[in-house]
Formats: C-alpha cells, sequence, structure tokens
C-alpha cells in the first residue's frame, strides 16, 4: 500500500475484524481493494451471481435480504457482507442493495483467503461472530422476531388466570370464558400458599368433559392435567418452543420459582413468529384426514429451509423437525382411533431412533412400535392394533415419511407387543448380548413414547438405565458396533472418499460423521444409567459423571454440532435448488472452511472412536465369542 | 499563455483520435511517440468501457510558467472499479523554489524535495499510467497545463490530451450556484463545487489528509458517482471530455 493511502487503513483499522489486525497485514488488504461506487437502490449482489469479493463499507448502508427478498439486514459504514457465499461456493446467498448512495471497498476472494487462513480473529470474525453480530443487529431493529434472543416473558401479556383446583367444572369453563383465556391454572390452596397443582385447557374441555358428557357439578381435579411441564420465566422463546414441540402441549406456565408469573400458549408463539415450525405443528392438529395431512407435508421443508437462513443450531432443527414428525404421528393416530373406535386397552405409541433423540433432519424413514397394556390378548386386540399401527404406518408413507426398510415398525408383530414382552426384549438384549442381535436392536436404545400411555415408555427407559450400566459385556458389544463406521478421514488428514457406486468421490456426513457420534454417545450414557435420548443432553448427563474429560466433551459437542449443520446445510441447499435432499458431501463442494473445520470434526470422532475401543475393552477380535 | 492547451477545446471532440495519429507522426521524443500511439479511445465509447487514470498535481502555486510541479498522483480505474493497488505517488524536485506558503498547502517539505527525483526521471513510469486512459481531473486548468509546461522544458515539446474535469461536470450541473442578491438575502448558500464539497452530494466519505494520491483518488471516487447520478454507465466518452 502507498503510504498516502493511510486514510484508507485507518478507517479499516476502526472496525472489526480488521482493529485486531497487525497494520502491515490492513496495509496489504488495502494494497488489494478495489474501490466501487453503488447509487442509492441499485443491487449490488443477485442471489446464486458468483461472487469473489468480500464487500466492505467505506460510506454508505446496504440492505441483505434474504433469498425470499425479506429483509435481513441493514448494515452500514465499517461493516462487511458477501462472506456467507466466500465461505459457501461463491454464489450470492444473501441479495445485497444500496440503501444509501454506498462507496465499498471490495477485498479479492483470494485476500479473503488468506486472512481467513492466516488471520484467526479475522477467521472467527467472518465464521462465528458474524452470525451473533448479524444477529445483535437483527436484535436492534424495533420488532425483534428473533426466538434466539427473546425471552419467554416478552409473551406473557396479562397476569395468569387461575382457580382453586376445588372449583367445579362449569364454574371453571365460566371463569375462562368470562377472562376469555384457553387455558386456566387450578391452584392447591389448602397450603400456606397456594401452589401450581395442575392446568384444564379449551382442548380439554372439549375432548374430556364434553364429548364424555360429564355433569356440570364434575370437580374440575377429575378433568385437569398434572404433573404440569413448565417453562422458566429466564428461558428463550425457542426453549418454550421446543418444549411445547417434543412434549406436545399448547400452554406453558411461566415460572419464577415457584411463583407463575403468566402462561404462553402455542398461538403466542405463532403471532410472534408465524413462519415457524410451531406454525406447521398447529396446523397439523386442523387436518381432519390423510389427505389434509399430506398435503400439509409438503411445508415441512420449507420450514426446514428457513430454519437454517435463520441461523437455527442444529439442536434447535432438529428438535423442531422432530416434532413435526411427532406431531404427524399423534394426529394420525387421534385419526385412527376416531375411525377404528376407542383402543380396546392401553397402549403407548413409540418413536424410535432420530425422532426419539430429537435429531431427525428432511430425509428420514419411520422407525415405531407399540407397547400394549399386559391385559393384551392377541385374539381379541390385536386386530384392532394392526389396523391402527398400519393406518399411522401408511398415512406417515402419504406425508413422505418412506416405510423403513429393516421393518422396524408397529405394523411388525414382533414390535407390536405388550409391556411385559417389551422388558422381556430389552433384559435380553442388555443380559444375554449377541452382536448380530444387538447391531439391528441399537435403535430401540433411542426411544420415546409419544401417544396413548406413554408411561410404558418410560418403564422401558427405566429398565435400560438400569441394567445397561451393569452388563459390561452389552457395553462392550455396543462399543464395538459403534466402531463398524468411522469418520472419513485418511493419513495426512485427506478426505477418503467412496470409491464405487452411485455416490462415487463422496463421503457420507450422516453414516460416516453424525450417526458414528450418536453411537458413541449412545454407549457412553448407557454406561453412566443415562435416561436422555438426545445426544446434546446424553453429553451433559455424562459430564456430570466425570466419565469423560470435559474438554473431550465439548469437543465431541462441537464437532457434532459442526458435522450436524454442515448435513444441514447441504441439504437445505439442495431444496432451495429444487434437489432431492441427501447426505453425499463432495469434497469440493465445500468452502475451505467447512473442509478444514470437518477435518477437525472427524478428528475429533476418530479419537472419541479410540477411547470408546479402550474404555470399553472393544477391540474386534477380542472378547468376539 | 503560450501554448495553452485549452486552445484545445476549440477543435471538434469528435477529432481526438484523429489528433493522436498526427500528434504521433510529428513526436520526436520517444515517450511522445508511444503516448500518441498507444491511441485515444473511439469517442462513441460508453463509460464503462473506458480506461481512466485519475490525476493530481501538487505545485508550488497556480501558474504553470512560474510554478513547479512537486508530487504527482495516478489512479487508473474504471468506471466498475479503482486498484488500490496500482496507484502510485511521487513527490518531485521543483525547479523553482519551494515557497512557505505552498508547504502549508501540501505538506511537502524542503528534506522531501531534496531527496526526489527530478520529474525527469520518473517520466517513463509517468507515461506507463497514461498511455491509453484518458485522465480525470478535478479543475482542469492544473494537471494539463503544467505537465505540457514540465514537458516543453524537459523533452522540447508539449503534449496534448482530452480530460474528463469533474468539476466543469459539477459546474454543468449547478448553472445557478452562485445565488442572486435576492437569493442570498433569502438565505440561499452558493454551490461549492470544490472537491471535497462535491463529493459530499454524493454520500462520499471525508478524506481527512490531503496529498497528490488521495486527491487523485477522490476525483476517481467523485467522477464514478456522477455518472452513476447523472449520465449512466453507457454514456459516450464525447459527450464528457474536454
Amino acid at each position: 500500500m502507498q503510504a498516502e493511502l493511510i486514510d484508507i487503513r485507518n478507517h479499516m483499522a476502526q472496525f472489526p475484524p480488521f482493529d485486531e489486525m497487525p497494520e502491515e497485514l490492513i496495509d496489504q488488504v488495502v494494497g488489494g481493494v478495489e474501490v466501487e461506487y453503488f447509487r442509492a437502490g441499485t443491487q449490488i449482489l443477485e442471489f446464486g451471481q458468483d461472487n469473489t469479493w468480500l464487500y466492505y463499507i467505506r460510506s454508505g448502508a446496504v440492505e441483505i435480504f434474504r433469498r425470499s427478498g425479506e429483509l435481513y439486514n441493514r448494515i452500514g459504514e465499517g461493516d462487511i457482507f458477501g462472506q456467507f457465499g466466500l465461505l459457501m461456493n461463491k454464489t450470492v446467498r444473501f441479495p445485497a442493495r444500496a440503501l444509501e448512495d454506498t462507496l465499498v471497498y471490495r477485498i479479492p476472494e483470494a485476500t479473503f483467503q488468506y486472512l481467513f487462513e492466516n488471520d484467526d480473529g479475522f477467521a472467527d470474525f467472518v465464521e462465528t461472530e458474524d452470525r451473533s453480530r448479524l444477529r445483535s443487529a437483527l436484535s436492534r431493529r424495533e420488532k425483534s422476531n428473533d426466538l434466539m434472543t427473546s425471552k419467554v416473558t416478552r409473551l406473557i401479556s396479562r397476569a395468569p388466570v387461575s382457580a382453586p383446583c376445588t372449583v367445579r367444572l362449569q364454574e371453571a369453563a365460566r371463569i375462562m370464558t368470562d377472562q376469555g383465556v384457553s387455558a386456566l391454572l387450578l391452584m392447591d390452596e389448602s397450603g400456606e400458599n397456594p401452589m401450581l397443582k395442575g392446568i384444564i385447557t379449551d382442548r380439554d374441555l372439549r375432548t374430556r368433559a364434553v364429548t364424555e358428557a360429564l355433569p356440570s357439578e364434575t370437580p374440575i381435579s377429575d378433568i385437569m392435567s398434572e404433573g404440569l411441564i413448565t417453562i422458566r420465566a429466564s428461558a428463550y422463546i425457542f426453549e418454550a418452543m421446543l418444549m411445547m414441540l417434543h412434549n406436545n402441549v399448547h400452554h406453558l406456565p411461566v415460572m419464577d420459582k415457584d411463583e407463575v408469573r403468566g402462561v404462553i400458549a402455542l398461538s403466542d408463539i405463532v403471532k410472534y413468529e408465524s413462519q415457524s415450525s410451531l406454525y406447521l405443528v398447529s396446523n397439523i392438529y386442523h387436518q381432519n384426514d390423510v389427505k389434509g395431512l399430506k398435503k400439509i407435508s409438503r411445508d415441512v421443508p420449507d420450514t426446514f429451509v428457513r430454519m437454517v437462513n435463520e441461523d437455527a443450531n442444529s439442536h434447535m432443527i432438529g428438535s423442531a423437525m422432530a416434532g413435526i414428525g411427532r406431531s404427524f404421528t399423534q394426529r394420525l393416530l387421534e385419526l385412527g382411533e376416531e375411525k377404528l373406535g376407542p383402543p380396546p386397552i392401553p397402549y403407548c405409541f413409540m418413536a424410535l431412533g432420530s425422532m426419539a433423540r430429537d435429531e431427525q433432519l428432511v430425509v428420514t424413514d419411520q422407525d415405531n412400535a407399540m407397547i400394549l397394556d399386559d391385559s393384551f390378548v392377541p385374539e381379541e386386540h390385536d386386530e384392532y392394533f394392526l389396523a391402527l399401527a398400519k393406518f399411522v404406518s401408511d398415512g406417515l408413507a402419504e406425508c413422505g415419511y418412506t416405510y423403513c426398510t429393516g421393518e422396524i415398525m408397529a405394523t411388525n408383530p414382533k414390535w407390536r407387543q405388550p409391556l411385559r414382552v417389551w422388558k422381556g426384549y430389552f433384559t435380553d438384549w442388555i443380559e444375554n448380548p449377541k452382536a448380530e442381535a444387538l447391531l439391528n436392536s441399537n435403535i430401540f436404545f433411542d426411544l420415546d413414547g409419544i401417544h396413548g400411555n406413554t408411561g410404558f415408555a418410560e418403564e422401558l427407559k427405566a429398565l435400560v438405565a438400569e441394567k445397561a450400566s451393569h452388563s459390561q459385556r452389552f457395553l462392550t458389544l455396543l462399543a464395538r458396533n459403534a466402531l463398524n463406521r468411522t469418520p472419513p478421514l485418511g493419513f495426512f488428514r485427506t478426505f477418503v472418499l467412496e470409491e464405487d457406486g452411485q455416490h462415487r468421490k463422496t463421503f457420507n456426513l450422516k453414516r460416516r460423521g453424525t450417526a458414528p457420534l450418536s453411537d458413541l454417545i449412545r454407549v457412553h450414557a448407557l454406561a453412566c444409567g443415562s435416561r436422555a435420548q438426545n445426544s446434546f443432553e446424553r453429553l451433559k448427563v455424562i459430564g456430570q459423571t466425570k466419565l469423560l474429560l470435559e474438554d473431550d466433551l465439548g469437543n465431541l459437542r462441537d464437532a457434532l454440532e459442526f458435522i450436524s449443520i454442515v448435513r444441514i446445510r447441504h441439504q437445505a441447499l439442495a431444496i432451495e435448488d429444487g434437489r432431492k435432499p441427501d447426505n453425499n458431501v463432495r469434497p469440493e463442494d465445500l468452502s475451505p472452511f467447512e473442509r478444514s473445520h470437518l477435518k477437525d470434526a472427524f478428528q475429533v470422532v476418530s479419537n472419541a472412536q479410540k477411547f470408546l475401543r479402550f474404555r470399553y475393552n472393544a477391540q474386534v477380535g477380542r472378547n468376539a465369542q | 499563455m503560450p501554448s495553452n492547451p485549452e486552445g484545445q477545446s476549440n477543435t471538434p471532440k469528435s477529432t481526438w483520435p484523429e489528433q493522436y495519429r498526427e500528434l504521433a507522426q510529428q513526436a520526436k521524443s520517444p515517450l511522445l511517440k508511444a503516448f500518441y500511439e498507444a491511441g485515444c479511445v473511439d469517442p462513441d465509447m460508453p463509460m464503462s468501457d473506458v480506461p481512466l487514470v485519475a490525476l493530481d498535481f501538487e505545485t508550488t502555486g497556480l501558474d504553470p510558467n512560474e510554478h513547479s510541479i512537486v508530487s504527482v498522483g495516478l489512479v487508473p480505474f474504471t468506471l466498475g472499479g479503482i486498484q488500490l493497488g496500482r496507484c502510485w505517488h511521487q513527490v518531485v524536485r521543483p525547479q523553482l523554489p519551494l515557497h512557505q506558503t505552498s508547504i502549508e498547502v501540501h505538506g511537502i517539505t524542503h528534506s522531501d524535495i531534496d531527496k526526489a527525483p527530478d520529474l525527469n526521471e520518473v517520466l517513463d513510469k509517468l507515461f506507463s499510467y497514461l498511455n491509453g486512459r484518458i485522465p480525470v481531473v478535478h479543475y482542469r486548468d492544473i494537471e494539463r497545463p503544467f505537465l505540457n509546461v514540465a514537458l516543453q522544458w524537459r523533452l522540447g515539446e508539449g503534449i496534448r490530451f482530452p480530460v474528463i474535469d469533474t468539476m466543469a461536470i459539477e459546474a454543468h450541473l449547478h448553472p445557478d450556484r452562485r445565488p442572486t442578491r435576492w437569493q442570498r438575502l433569502l438565505g440561499k448558500k452558493p454551490v461549492s463545487i470544490r472537491l471535497a464539497d462535491s463529493r459530499q452530494r454524493y454520500g462520499l466519505p471525508h478524506y481527512a489528509s490531503h496529498n497528490a494520491l488521495i486527491d487523485a483518488l477522490a476525483t476517481a471516487e467523485l467522477l464514478q458517482a456522477q455518472i452513476h447520478h447523472h449520465f449512466g454507465p453507457n454514456t459516450p466518452i464525447k459527450d464528457l471530455w474536454l
């Protein structure tokens, strides 16, 4: 850089990420700059256009848009844009338009890559900080619409409406009508301070009172829901959203210690974020036939892409997608019960695998099972449950959840059994483990009751948690199975690619990345008696037992998040391009940033597998009776 | 004023390429011959395609016959981009004594000058920037006449070329920039067409420092802004050069 251009260097040196950069490096950057002027209203970057520049705003203001045309951010002097495209595949992901007359400094891609590789501050800024910077910029706007940064208390619009749990049905209904609320909190007032005891909702009144023609004098405590799921006042809206999705509840009391601050309803969040996955979920419950469900299932990929573009993390996306899948299943079960009549004996419908783990994406098949009450008599009852299972399974297939090729579905009589048989299955898997059998039953160790008497599923979880940690041999074999799939890393950190078949020259991010990770996390989780199903939750539980070092846990968490998010973005891009999403990635489609970090992440998986082999004595060849 | 290049303003604007061909025949200095042989762009060429070079001289005064060049700043560019890495700034030793007043203007001191080469020694480089490009200046009565006189002294012959004058463009856009007495009484302020003031009207940033290079850069940016606001990238160059 010519010394006379010091004005330009001094300007850049005021703003991150250049403010932390050595002067000589900024001088080098300035030496590569091209200056360009854009009149207000001019399009600077078009969606999908090739872009090989990072833009720095010297003066003026620029609006950044989503592909949909919706405003994403407004940035000004000293801000940069265009980096998303450079990090991805050099095509513009966020169109940009000059809001005011704007002078930009264009920094060539070669300089960008050089800085990325040689200046940690710069790399951190453009890959991570930038998101939070964007996020904070967004929250500065008058109407923040970010679920990640707003607290649930924002959604509370009135003091909670409650009644003693001794009131009668009619009185409860009258209070709800007078106050115009869709849920009434019921308090136990026998003690010194009233305690939250239960809740009754509009829907409960319809399904439990009106349809059953209960007398208006029925004590409300007979039909209220107890064992309430609540949320703490300091939680973020997205946590409330996850909680509603996971538990299929539409009202959450917001608690400040023991005191109820208010109630938030699903509709509050939907109003707040009308594009959210919850909106889709609430829509699912409004459908009255498979045709209707099939129709709205076409919105699932869009919801997925939207969450990706809104920078949701993999846990949020996985939970939201699982919540949507769960809602389809639940609604199908409700419709099935309407069609076939009420179930003759209690039962629990179980989700298995990624749905149970809250780690579902868009490309997914159905894995489910039924636990029946022990009073089950096949000749009397099985016709009903087979019909119900078939109705749900076919319905799910209509909605895009393909049949499980391994026949792990409630339609398979083997997986439609009374609780005692299920307990026998799990006891046998754990106490008399056989490698082959375990390979096929792996999926049952991620389970979640989603409809009916979910207590049955909890009993199975308890049994697994108790027995698994005591069976060394079970853990050894499970660990050995978890080592079957290795990350695609060769010598000198090169990627090992598939050599043949349709997916030649690619590697599979699920089979070689997220699956080995969730497998090995499951082994540790079972070893420490955890009942958690989600991999991130499992890592938390493992952390409490000191089974793994804090550093290793952090690495595993980061690796899982990173591989998951690359996989998620890969699928979102495919959807946006109108291609069929899959898990097969070509290394050349990744940005240098993604490539380098993926290698780090795979290295973490590889190290964790080594530790697993050592910890559970799981060398192949030994213990392989 | 002897051999004032402003005499050129009487020649039809569209004849520059012909004039270059003629001048190439007449020129004795190899540098000038090469300059003219590099040619002048077609008068109908759209501005978006024209290779340009912003040019700014710091001088010891305003009269080319009495004062000297102390520094040159050159910024090659096009409408689509200004490459900062290709900018050039050079302090040169003036033939005439440096006055204290001019030091205050451009900040170039005696010690800077003492180490500096004569313009003669950097002519090769200067022409490597000028050849094939149309110079852009803010106020055409400095750079072109000063270069003309300087070359007459050193090469024994002057130079002629078209320029784009960003100040003339501003003057053209603000014909009534000096308010009448009536208007002044009503509070109307004169419109300044100085470089910094003109830039402000286009939202261009303020530069704290002043030197030939930053001023040349400022001029290049101003031309980009003027064209985007008032003319458009398809405007033929013949509409703008003087």
